[in-house]
């Protein structure tokens, strides 16, 4: 091997390179935790220090003294009804996609496909009109509803039970058992792989969602961690740096889904492979 | 319909039935809507009442020909946002397919230590809230954040990020001594197409809309970069090798065995980046409400204030569908130029 020595450099350059790319992505999330516990003059005077100077939980008092524990509370709330309907849903149509012969299956499909991708930006106007429409607007049903059930998932259900073979549930048929009580008790405990896979991506998207909260409601009451948040940064309270305070609300609306993320990481990325099988 | 299978009938009411949650759902909040929108779009209603009451003066198309062909301001604002999301795209999607492919290939690295690690450091912030990262990139280039920290170690001196509406390609130009940004030539400044003159045209990214450029670009890399992962895991080991025992240099094998096999996954990242960075919203929303100046001003963002701020409903649909048209147009001129050329 005469190119040993070369190989060597190259490999300390390689991991040189890789861990200041690592650092690039990771330091604004250190940034944001240290500066979060330190005082406003610190945070002003030394925006790189990954250590606060005199770590206090002023920031954090501060975010308290807002309305976010109530949108705290919203954030959940909504994760979790949200999140318990896709699951249900998504499956249950998914399934009879897959497996259930029933007239316009094919047309339904296709239809479903077409709304993935429907871009969701068209349609921030269009949702307020139909909740506007239909008196939802402003209410917690204007939160939850619209987004309960999702194309998305839909597909990524119907190409799951495509994937597992048919014999089991046509056993349990044989033996009797009824469309729903073998979707029910055959085939849902055979999905739960992709009823996890689903259970995370709708936590994440859920719990993240923005730019719906923007169109469905405009009490403070109702506002979910990033829309409050939002408020926050370009409200009346955005007056003025107040970077600790800020960042502290940032921090929580973060730390949920990272620790989702660090305890099911193969899942989130089954799901973005899922999900780039559908384009 | 006959000889059909026992319980058919039954089969095709539970199928219905399985579906139904969805199939109502997905028509009250997303079929209904675009329908309604389109009436919308087509009338000067203000939000107050129901879009169909029979005051709601009909306009016809006035609200889509005054984005393209009439003298005003709804024109300007529109061009406006539609100059900066061009660069935004231009920037932002080879950027990030780039970055994506570039961290997949060495994430892919068989002998390398911690690749676990360092693919969900790269993916991280791609799972974390758009509002929650905004606000930490806020901090980071603010007047006294860590990005002009950073340059003043290397003794320079960095711009107000966000209130500084220079284009890069004015100052660029500006550098290279080609045109004097205070006083453009005249030439340029004379007329242009669709209200805009062809030196604002020409302004590139805003020094205010780069931060939102670098922090997409950050954000949005990781998930790419495990599509790009999936599909070089998918490469048989053994294709490389051959080439390689072939006498292929490593950069032959590069070009020629790896890069045409990732063409359908490059492909897709390259639509799917496209479609969503022109539906740019949350950064701008939180990071620069359009400002300043409006060089941070995008479609999907002008479509939003026009209706719930300025109350034109009417305008703020028709923009949202001029966008819808504007992506649907761009996703099947890429999908022409980049087709399969199969023998």
């Amino acid at each position: 091997m005469p190119d040993r020595k070369r190989s060597l450099a190259s490999t300390f350059a390689g991991y040189f390179i890789l861990i200041f790319v690592a650092l690039v992505f990771l330091y604004p999330f250190v940034i944001q935790i240290a500066t979060s516990f330190k005082t406003e003059p610190d945070a002003a005077a030394n925006p790189l220090s990954p250590l606060p100077h005199l770590a206090t939980l002023d920031g954090y008092e501060r975010v308290f003294g807002t309305d976010l524990p109530l949108w705290l509370g919203n954030s959940l709330l909504v994760t979790v009804i949200i999140t318990t309907g896709r699951v249900l849903l998504d499956s249950m149509a998914g399934y009879a996609l897959a497996r259930l012969r029933f007239r316009g299956r094919r047309a339904l499909f296709a239809t479903i496909v077409a709304v993935i991708a429907v871009p969701g930006v068209v349609l921030f106007i269009p949702k307020f009109l139909v909740l506007n429409q239909l008196g939802m607007y402003d209410s917690y049903t204007a939160l939850i509803l619209p987004v309960i059930a999702d194309a998305a998932g839909v597909f990524i259900m119907k190409q799951f039970f495509e994937s597992i073979p048919v014999t089991v549930e046509e056993a349990a048929r044989i033996d009797g058992a009824g469309v729903f009580r073998t979707f029910w008790s055959v085939v849902l405990p055979m999905a739960r792989p992709a009823l996890l896979t689903l259970t995370i991506i709708s936590v994440q998207s859920s719990w993240n969602e923005f730019p719906h909260t923007l169109v469905a409601v405009q009490d403070p009451a109702l506002f979910t961690l990033p829309r409050g948040l939002a408020d926050l940064v370009s409200g009346s309270l955005g007056k003025g740096t107040q970077y600790p305070l800020k960042l502290g609300a940032a921090v929580l609306a973060t730390v949920p889904v990272a620790i989702v993320f660090v305890v099911f990481q193969r899942y989130f990325v089954r799901g973005a492979n899922e999900g780039s099988d559908k384009g | 319909m006959t000889g059909r299978r026992p319980g058919a009938a039954k089969e095709n009411l539970a199928g219905w039935l399985f579906v139904a949650p969805v199939v109502v759902i997905l028509g009250l909040f997303m079929l209904a809507p675009i329908l309604m929108a389109m009436w919308v779009s087509l009338t000067d209603w203000n939000g107050q009442g129901s879009p169909f009451r029979a005051g709601v003066p009909f306009v016809g198309l006035d609200n889509y020909t005054r984005l393209f062909a009439e003298e005003g301001l709804a024109r300007q604002d529109f061009m406006t946002s539609v100059r900066n999301n061009v660069y935004y795209v231009a920037i932002v999607v080879p950027a990030q397919t780039g970055l994506a492919l570039g961290l997949a290939l060495i994430v892919n690295g068989r002998l390398l230590r911690g690749r676990t690690f360092f693919r969900a450091a790269f993916y991280f912030p791609s799972v974390t809230s758009s509002v929650a990262i905004s606000v930490v990139f806020l901090f980071v280039f603010a007047n006294s954040g860590a990005v002009n920290g950073l340059l003043r170690l290397f003794g320079v001196e960095g711009p107000q990020w966000f209130a500084d509406s220079r284009g890069i390609l004015h100052l660029v130009l500006g550098a290279l001594g080609v045109v004097d940004p205070d006083a453009p030539p005249a030439a340029l400044t004379g007329g242009g197409p669709f209200g805009l003159s062809w030196w604002e045209w020409l302004s590139g990214p805003s020094v205010a809309m780069t931060t939102i450029i670098v922090l997409v670009v950050w954000t949005t890399s990781g998930t790419f970069m495990l599509m790009f992962l999936a599909a070089l895991q998918n490469i048989p080991v053994t294709l490389e090798e051959a080439a390689l025992l072939d006498g292929a240099g490593r950069r032959q094998v590069f070009t020629h065995v790896t890069l045409p096999l990732l063409k359908p996954t490059m492909f897709l990242v390259l639509t799917l980046g496209m479609i969503a960075t022109w539906q740019v919203f949350d950064q701008v929303y939180v990071m620069s409400q359009g400002n300043p100046a409006k060089t941070t001003l995008t479609p999907a963002f002008l479509s939003y204030q026009t209706a719930f701020n300025g109350f034109e409903y009417g305008s703020g649909t028709a923009i949202s569908f001029v966008l819808f048209a504007i992506i649907v147009v761009l996703t099947l001129v890429q999908r022409w130029v980049l087709r399969e050329r199969r023998a």
